[in-house]
């Protein structure tokens, strides 16, 4: 995985509540048996008519935002389906922050485990990045995941919360699975404890 | 200190905690479809890993497959032959256990595992799709994970978590006629909203759930996740006990005896602590239907479509372009709502109880919609209804008799509805375009979708129920 760096980009605004896993990549879309090359049908049918047009309106598809790396979203952002499509769309699009009120669970340890930081702050100042958002190309936001901040257009500091884990695996980009198995003698002397206590399991 | 029944299970099954909190938590059985584990097979093929445990771990395909009988003859759509294919080898080549679609015990995943005594109480359950809270009913720890964990778990057979709160939703009392389990799992959504459970695990207890069979709880854990929760659990007792002895992969002798002894003591302290608490009174939920795009959007059936402007915050824009999807205007009586297609089946609804009561609303009657179909959770479920002369009303009154699938929840495979097509679904998700680009979903309970099927809109299950037949 690739080590998360400071980031200073163009937000795409996303305000409406409640975007599930469905609208990010729809379900057509999960018939591949790889992760890349989703990000073309990111918002699919938000973003294209039936026939296979960009609807002008729709965010993504303004100049401004073609090449965002944050979304700023309504509340319980990627709530549904598991799927971790949805986060590789994402990022396959070149998102790397994703800024909401609140996210659904399972998205929300997705994002992690594909080198993206998905970002909590409170109301307000989730809608002062809205405004600098909807400014487009005219509006900067940094994120800097070492100090934990985000920065506003015009300069405010935003603070956000992150579980330290998290945080140190996505700054040095470190697989999971291989801290895992550092622990494998752990894995071992459980196995055999349940074996005894639980041997129906 | 007093536990809660989620505290019970999760210290049962801490392999290691860092000092900050972060665990790794032993996985008892893995449950693995077809669309979520390509990747994470291909994962160990790069790597030189191997399945850790293959004989906790089980695979069907399920959300692809086509549900129509020529099936066998090979799945047309090329990319979903593909994954189908795919779990084929990866399930040979890494042997863990494996139910093709040849096999009659094939079936939606987590219909699958309960029904083969795959899952028991105390367990720790994952699979890479979002209902695996369903297995919660058993008293089971069981949730969704996404396709990198799902390649963690097959490595190490373990997840790292941080610990979530508890939450306890209590239904006292019991519930009126004609109200499901299907009635209280969207009324308790309707109540905390799709991120009311956000952080939590929620306990389901209370008189109206203690008096649900094991199916009717396995439908309310089923949709704990659309709460936002991460699991749904319900305590296990006789009835668990009872629906688990016997069945294929379920301890016997002496190892039932040991295993019950422990099951018996799955349950919440009395004085154990709640970081919250939501209370219904179950007399007071009504057979409920949904007339938005998210489970949230719940309402009596005796109620009308609201207007977007009586609700605050990113949820009136939200209202609004969900009555503009649902082809909808506010203060329609949603009983004036007509329908073309219904939709019996998913892991929410799909089980043998959930064809009973739609084919006892069904029975010698004849539907008025343009399309109905009935597919079981599994094979097992399709050829208990055959026997019990349950296929026969479902066709009979002009439903069509599926294979075993996922099929319509998310049409994935070929059962979908056409941009503008209304149904009365019994699945779990109403999002713009799950069961089709354009579709318009209300759901409910298979009692209700029955309902509907007879008179072509939604309706009341107790004016059916009151009619003499
Ligand atoms: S029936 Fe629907 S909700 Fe259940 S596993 Fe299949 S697709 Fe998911």
């Amino acid at each position: 995985m690739e080590k998360f760096t400071p980031l200073t980009g163009i937000a795409a605004p996303m305000p409406l509540v409640n975007i599930d896993t469905d609208m990010i990549i729809p379900k057509q879309f999960l018939k591949t048996i790889q992760r890349s090359g989703l990000g073309k049908n990111l918002f699919d049918e938000m973003r294209y008519t039936q026939d296979g047009r960009e609807i002008p309106d729709f965010v993504l598809n303004q100049p401004a935002y073609r090449n965002a790396q944050i979304l700023i979203a309504g509340d319980n952002f990627g709530c549904g389906s598991s799927r971790e499509h949805a986060p590789w769309a994402l990022a396959d699009f070149g998102i790397k922050v994703i800024i909401s009120t609140s996210f659904a669970d399972i998205f929300y340890g997705n994002c992690f485990k594909n080198g993206m930081l998905p970002i909590v702050l409170p109301q307000e100042q989730v809608e002062i990045l809205m405004e600098d958002a909807r400014k487009g190309e005219n509006a900067r936001i940094a994120i800097d995941l070492e100090s934990q901040t985000v920065t506003s257009a015009d300069g405010q500091v935003f603070t956000f919360e992150i579980d330290a884990f998290k945080k140190h695996c996505l700054l040095n980009g470190l697989d999971d699975i291989a801290l895992t198995l550092e622990k494998v003698s752990a894995i071992d002397t459980f196995e055999t404890a349940a074996a005894q206590t639980r041997p129906w399991v | 200190m007093p536990k809660t029944l989620y505290d019970k299970i999760w210290d049962a099954h801490v392999v290691h905690e860092d000092d900050n909190g972060t665990c790794l938590l032993y996985i008892d059985r893995h449950l693995v479809h077809e669309v979520t584990s390509p990747q994470a097979f291909e994962g160990l093929r790069v790597t030189g890993r191997r399945v850790r445990a293959p004989e906790k771990t089980i695979a069907v395909p399920d959300h692809n497959v086509p549900t129509t009988p020529d099936r066998e003859q090979g799945i047309e759509n090329e990319e979903s032959r593909i994954q189908v294919e795919a779990l084929d080898r990866n399930a040979r080549d890494f042997g863990v256990h494996y139910y093709p679609v040849s096999d009659i015990r094939q079936g939606i995943v987590h219909i699958v595992g309960p029904e083969q005594g795959w899952t028991l109480p105390g367990m720790t359950v994952v699979c890479g799709d979002s209902h695996t809270a369903t297995h919660g009913a058993f008293g089971a720890l069981a949730h969704g994970i996404g396709t990198s964990e799902v390649e963690h778990v097959l490595a190490t057979q373990t997840l790292i978590q941080k610990k979530s709160k508890n939450m306890k939703v209590e239904i006292t009392g019991s519930l009126r006629p004609g109200v499901t389990a299907k009635d209280i799992t969207l009324s308790v959504i309707g109540a905390t909203g799709t991120a009311g459970g956000t952080g939590y695990v929620i306990e389901y207890c209370g008189q109206a759930i203690e008096e649900l069979s094991m199916e009717g709880r396995m439908t309310v854990c089923n949709m704990a996740i659309e709460g936002g929760a991460r699991a749904g659990l319900i305590a296990p007792d006789e009835k668990t006990f009872q629906y688990v002895q016997g069945r294929p992969h379920a301890p016997k002798g002496a190892q039932w005896d040991a295993a019950l002894a422990w099951w018996k003591t799955l349950k919440s302290d009395p004085d154990a602590v709640w970081d919250k608490v939501v209370t219904l009174r179950g007399e007071d939920i009504a057979p409920v239907v949904t007339w938005g795009t998210s489970p949230e959007d719940v309402l009596p059936i005796t109620a009308t479509v609201p207007d977007p402007e009586s609700f605050t915050g990113g949820k009136v824009e939200a209202a609004r372009r969900a009555l503009d999807y649902m082809g909808l205007t506010a203060g329609q009586k949603l009983t004036d709502i007509e329908i073309d297609t219904v939709f019996i089946g998913s892991c929410t609804n799909g089980r043998i109880e959930d064809l009973r009561a739609a084919a006892a609303v069904l029975k010698g009657k004849k539907i008025a919609v343009k399309r109905a179909m009935v597919v079981p959770g599994s094979g097992l479920v399709r050829a208990q209804a055959e026997e019990e002369g349950l296929a026969q009303i479902f066709i009979d009154a002009g439903f069509e008799w599926r294979l075993a699938g996922c099929s319509m929840c998310l049409a994935m495979n070929p059962d979908q509805l056409s941009p503008g097509e209304r149904c009365a679904a019994t699945s779990n998700r109403n999002f713009e375009g799950r069961q089709g680009r354009g579709g318009r979903t209300h759901l409910m309970s298979p009692a209700m979708a029955a309902a509907a099927a007879l008179t072509g809109r939604l309706t009341d299950i107790r004016e059916v129920m009151a009619e003499p037949a």
